[in-house]
């Protein structure tokens, strides 16, 4: 199942909630490369798996391996200095903080410079990654709202900037969790568009339930079922498959 | 007009002490969502402190503010690690009910070897009154008011003007997603909860010279200084600072001209802020 070109595999992946099995030995193998979606009903363990992956929850039982290193109990900051970033699909951003030192905060972590480490150096110090900052918010559209107050963006604004901090951390490996959620349908198309042009030389894993987006934008679908992988494969693939029309697309394709 | 301004500077003294304490307090909830019930016992640690060095060190005043809140910050730290740490997982409940008992074993242990009268401590570093124009102060009490300002001004400049700011107020607002940028929040956790002792701890050696120091002295304060906590803002450090002092102040004048309600202004005053504002005047309601 694993070869050169996996870049994330996991193998009997397991975790319990208080006696309810929520992932259930998922084996799963990410090419490099390739924008690879888990989809599933509510309840499938998609974002449990997310939280596995990132290390923000220890798995019960089985293993992660992460471009050829083991990354099963590693802690969420290790993961990600390792190449992995993620976004939350709750938005997760600091209210009072200016979009651009979002984008400063998240490359001057990133910085393997001996003078990112020095905490406590002045905030001056940031400004060597202004300009760094400003080509990123360019690359998802938000170069003119720099100065803003993350929280008075509206909604795809402050998605679009979560993208960006996942950008601006260089990763290897970019884990979305729900990109266009409660997004309207000009948000959704504009993010798509986004991830299409951020994915080139990225390998992208989201979770997302709009089939459209994924139909869009996944080479390769997982589809999850209470916890469980019911099939992985090609996107049309996957979507005549008898298993997933009953358990999942059945009311769409029927 | 001299007695309202020299009840106002009195306010201002007491309100350094308020300020102190709920200034370690915020940044100890805020990094840990932790409520140190301790703070109080730990204040009074400082005070005694400053008295054992004294007496049985043969140490000064100047000897005890550094050393003292140098060794409350270890001591701290281990409490944090050994004890505090094992339950941040649980609800908060069980380290409200943790550093309160720590704060029953700290009086009763201070209480069965020194018992419960009021130590004399006579090091001040300095005696006598400055001329302040209008009216002559004590040299001393200009001093802790001094000590108090520049304290909190510069925990102020630490928290926005540095990284090490910049890092522990993102691990406060968000930790996942500072974890997620590859930091490491808990690194801070242990570290934060120690130098708010030391705050605690600093307030106790600056209270000895004009105090009482007997094991109770923090049990009496900590409850205003709770009041002065919900007020600004739990969590809220520039309102901690600011509601210390301005507490302090209403206090005082209350004393001076409703005598009868200066005890229960604060209570009256934290009423009406949680019915108003539940948040607190500086503090953030729970979401982005």
């Amino acid at each position: 199942m694993e070869d050169a070109r996996t870049i994330l595999a996991t193998h009997n992946l397991c975790r319990d909630f208080h006696g309810f099995r929520a992932v259930n030995a998922v084996d799963l193998a990410v090419e490099e490369g390739t924008v690879h979606a888990l989809v599933g009903p509510n309840g499938a363990g998609k974002t449990t798996l997310f939280n596995l992956l990132t290390g923000f929850l220890p798995p019960t039982a089985g293993g992660i391996r992460f471009a050829g290193t083991d990354i099963t109990r590693l802690p969420p900051e290790r993961i990600a200095r390792l190449g992995v970033a993620r976004s939350f699909q709750v938005t997760s951003l600091f209210a009072q903080m200016a979009v651009r030192e979002h984008v400063e905060l998240a490359l001057q972590a990133r910085s393997r410079e001996k003078e990112g480490r020095r905490f406590w150096r002045s905030e001056r110090l940031m400004r060597r990654f202004e300009a760094p900052a400003m080509d990123v918010l360019a690359e998802v559209g938000l170069a003119g709202l720099a100065t803003r107050p993350a929280g008075s963006l509206p909604y795809g604004q402050k998605r679009a900037l979560e993208l960006a901090l996942a950008l601006a951390l260089e990763p290897r490996l970019l884990l979305l969790d729900e990109p266009t959620a409660g997004m309207g349908l000009e948000d959704v198309d504009r993010t798509v568009a986004l991830i299409a042009r951020i994915r080139s030389g990225r390998t992208v894993v989201m979770v997302e339930h709009n089939m459209t987006v994924v139909g869009t934008l996944a080479d390769t679908v997982t589809v999850l079922q209470r916890g469980e992988v019911l099939v992985t494969g090609p996107y049309r693939q996957v979507r005549q498959d008898p298993r997933v029309v009953e358990a999942y697309l059945g009311a769409d394709v029927a | 007009m001299t007695s309202f301004l020299q009840q106002l500077f009195n306010g201002l003294v007491s309100g350094s002490f308020y300020a102190l304490l709920a200034l370690g307090l915020a940044v100890i909830f805020g990094m840990l969502r932790v409520v140190n019930f301790a703070h109080g016992a730990l204040y009074m640690l400082g005070a005694f402190g400053a008295v054992v060095l004294g007496d049985d060190a043969g140490l000064g005043f100047w000897w005890a503010l550094l050393l003292v809140p140098a060794a409350l910050a270890v001591a701290g730290m281990a409490m944090e690690r050994l004890l505090v740490q094992r339950l941040t997982a649980l609800d908060p409940l069980y380290n409200f009910l943790l550093t309160f008992g720590i704060a029953l074993v700290c009086q009763d242990l201070l209480r069965m070897k020194y018992g419960s009268h009021s130590r004399p401590y006579d090091r001040a570093p300095f005696g006598g009154t400055v001329d302040l124009g209008l009216f002559d102060y004590p040299r001393y009490q200009v001093f802790v008011l001094a000590v108090s300002v520049v304290v909190c001004v510069a925990v102020w400049l630490l928290l926005t003007r540095t990284r090490i700011g910049t890092v522990v107020r993102a691990s406060t607002e968000r930790p996942e997603l500072t974890r997620a940028f590859g930091i490491d929040t808990r690194r801070w956790v242990t570290p934060v909860f120690g130098f708010g002792v030391a705050l605690a701890g600093l307030a106790g050696v600056l209270a000895a010279p004009m105090r009482a120091v007997n094991s109770d002295m923090g049990a009496d304060l900590i409850i205003t200084v709770f009041a002065v906590v919900v007020i600004g803002g739990l969590g809220s450090v520039f309102g901690s600072v600011v509601a210390g002092f301005a507490i302090g102040m209403i206090q005082a004048l209350g004393n001076l001209y409703v005598p009868v309600l200066s005890q229960t202004s604060v209570y009256l005053l934290m009423a009406v802020v949680l019915l108003v504002r539940p948040a607190g005047l500086f503090g953030k309601e729970e979401h982005a």
